[in-house]
């Protein structure tokens, strides 16, 4: 890291953040999925989902969220792509920048990206019914989670990001990423689950990130879940940080 | 030397260029040309020998060696979203000069691309595309140059202007280290040319020392016909330039300022 590093982030975040905004489309696609599920699911499925009491909408939502930052990262791993195929990354590279900056530019747009796509997300919700009596603690730890989970995605798409052969497949990692939620907590309790399929849904990530969120949303105690939840964002964010990392130095060697 | 397992690809490259001038490497596809100039420009590390750039080892000094070049690849490394004088700003940033801003709209006009400056790159030509790479490429004027096949897929008359603009350079004190499978490029520019052919530099040398090579000339006589380029240009070349200079794909020889 050389003293350059916050002046040439700077400049790359400018130029991936004019990308976002010349084509709003993608953080709109991002969001639209989530906000399709969302609605399918509050009024076609919802009402044959015992949700214990909860409002539908309310139990639904952290799933969605992470649904969200799912969908968005592959974008993250598509701009990477675009700049390796295209040539421009091997200008940076050939230019006296610190190099790690060409990764951080992207990373930091992401997560402004999947951000504004949260706060569309959640605004949709709000117009369908849902409410929470959270205070801006429990709204700011609902944030925290949300940035350590995108970072963490973000640094996981990084790596196809730099070594894909094809747009289709650095987009496509984020597909079994859409799916974890469907077999977690995320849309319908895991007790209902058969053993195994049960058995897994309480010990992936999402499970525990869903509750927390839930459980702050409903102003009520999250217990050792935060810390499950904490553990799994911090410990992936690290091992997709490494080995994003040492993709990017094989790539240069 | 490199290698990617098994394969060699750089097996006996070893030249020197003279400061300011214009050396060409010529070889076909495949004959290890890029990998040559990835190397010089830290982008690729050699599995032996060693490498200097302005003084600096390519391995050990690779940020110095950064500061001295500027690399243009095969294919215009620009960023299509952005406007050209975007592109222009955001290299004057990263190589942490004063007044990006300023450096960009002298790039513009020294490329004849001011009116241009504010449009998407994505909307440009292929030959205002290349003069914006070669813009971004000189922006902090690096005292050394690398040009990887820089008028690939140009039509005739922007690989002129390219031409013309590496002349400049060079004229300028520039070094240029210029690879290309074009023989008339190579002919062209080069002060002198190296012929690199799977992964070995065969000769060395001027034009001149190259045609000795070869039996002395003898006489023939030929009818001196046209060239097709000769009516290419003729035909297209000046009406082009007349017609598109408002729109800016002007044939006006770039960097015509100096």
């Amino acid at each position: 890291m050389n003293s350059y590093f916050l002046s040439d982030t700077n400049a790359l975040l400018g130029r991936s953040l004019r990308h976002i905004l010349r084509s709003p489309d993608t953080i709109i696609t991002t969001a639209i999925t989530p906000i399709v599920m969302l609605l399918m699911f509050v009024y076609v499925f919802g009402g044959a989902i015992d949700s214990g009491g909860v409002r539908y909408v309310n139990y639904l939502l952290p799933g969605i969220l992470l649904i969200t930052v799912a969908s968005g990262v592959a974008y993250t791993a598509l701009r990477l792509f675009t700049d390796v195929s295209g040539g421009i990354f091997e200008r940076f590279q050939s230019m006296p920048i610190a190099r790690s900056a060409v990764l951080w530019g992207h990373v930091l747009t992401s997560l402004i990206a999947n951000l504004i796509s949260l706060v569309l997300v959640v605004l949709v919700a709000l117009a369908i019914g849902f409410r929470s009596g959270a205070g801006i603690l429990a709204w700011l730890g609902v944030l925290g989670i949300l940035v350590l989970f995108t970072l963490a995605l973000t640094w996981l798409a990084v790596i196809p990001g730099l070594t894909a052969k094809s747009p289709d497949s650095a987009g496509a990692f984020a597909y079994p990423l859409l799916f974890l939620p469907f077999v977690s907590s995320a849309f319908v309790p895991t007790d209902g689950m058969p053993g195994p399929v049960s058995w897994f849904a309480e010990h992936q990530p999402v499970t525990s990130i869903v509750d927390t969120v839930r459980h702050l949303y409903a102003e009520q105690p999250v217990g050792s879940d935060l810390w499950i939840a904490l553990a799994w964002c911090v410990g992936l964010l690290v091992v997709a940080w490494a080995l994003a990392v040492r993709t990017y130095h094989r790539k240069l060697a | 030397m490199k290698s990617y397992g098994d394969l060699e690809v750089l097996r006996g490259v070893d030249f020197d260029v003279a400061p300011g001038s214009i050396f060409a490497l010529l070889g076909s596809n495949g004959a290890g040309k890029t990998t040559v100039v990835k190397i010089l420009s830290t982008l690729l590390r050699a599995d032996g020998g060693t490498a200097v750039v302005n003084g600096f080892d390519v391995v050990t000094q690779a940020t110095n060696v950064r500061e001295s070049i500027s690399l243009t690849g095969q294919f215009a490394a620009v960023d299509e979203i952005l406007t050209g004088r975007e592109n222009l700003v955001l290299i004057a940033k990263l190589r942490h000069l004063d007044e990006p801003g300023r450096i960009a709209d002298d790039q513009l006009a020294r490329f004849s691309l001011t009116d241009a400056g504010g449009r998407r790159v994505a909307t440009y030509s292929g030959g205002m595309r290349r003069r914006l790479d070669i813009a971004m490429s000189l922006i902090g004027s690096p005292p050394v140059v690398f040009l990887d096949e820089p008028t690939t897929g140009l039509d005739p008359q922007a690989r002129l202007e390219v031409w013309q603009s590496v002349r400049e350079l060079a004229r300028g004190g520039t070094t240029v280290l210029l690879a290309t499978q074009y023989l008339d490029e190579a002919e062209q520019l080069a002060e002198r040319i190296a012929i690199l052919h799977e992964g070995r530099i065969l000769v060395n040398g001027t034009l001149a020392e190259l045609r000795a090579l070869m039996p002395p000339a003898k006489v023939e006589y030929v009818e001196k016909q046209p060239s097709l380029e000769d009516v290419f240009l003729a035909l297209v070349g000046r009406r082009a330039g007349a017609e598109a200079a408002p729109t800016d794909t002007a044939a006006a020889p770039v960097a015509t300022d100096k």
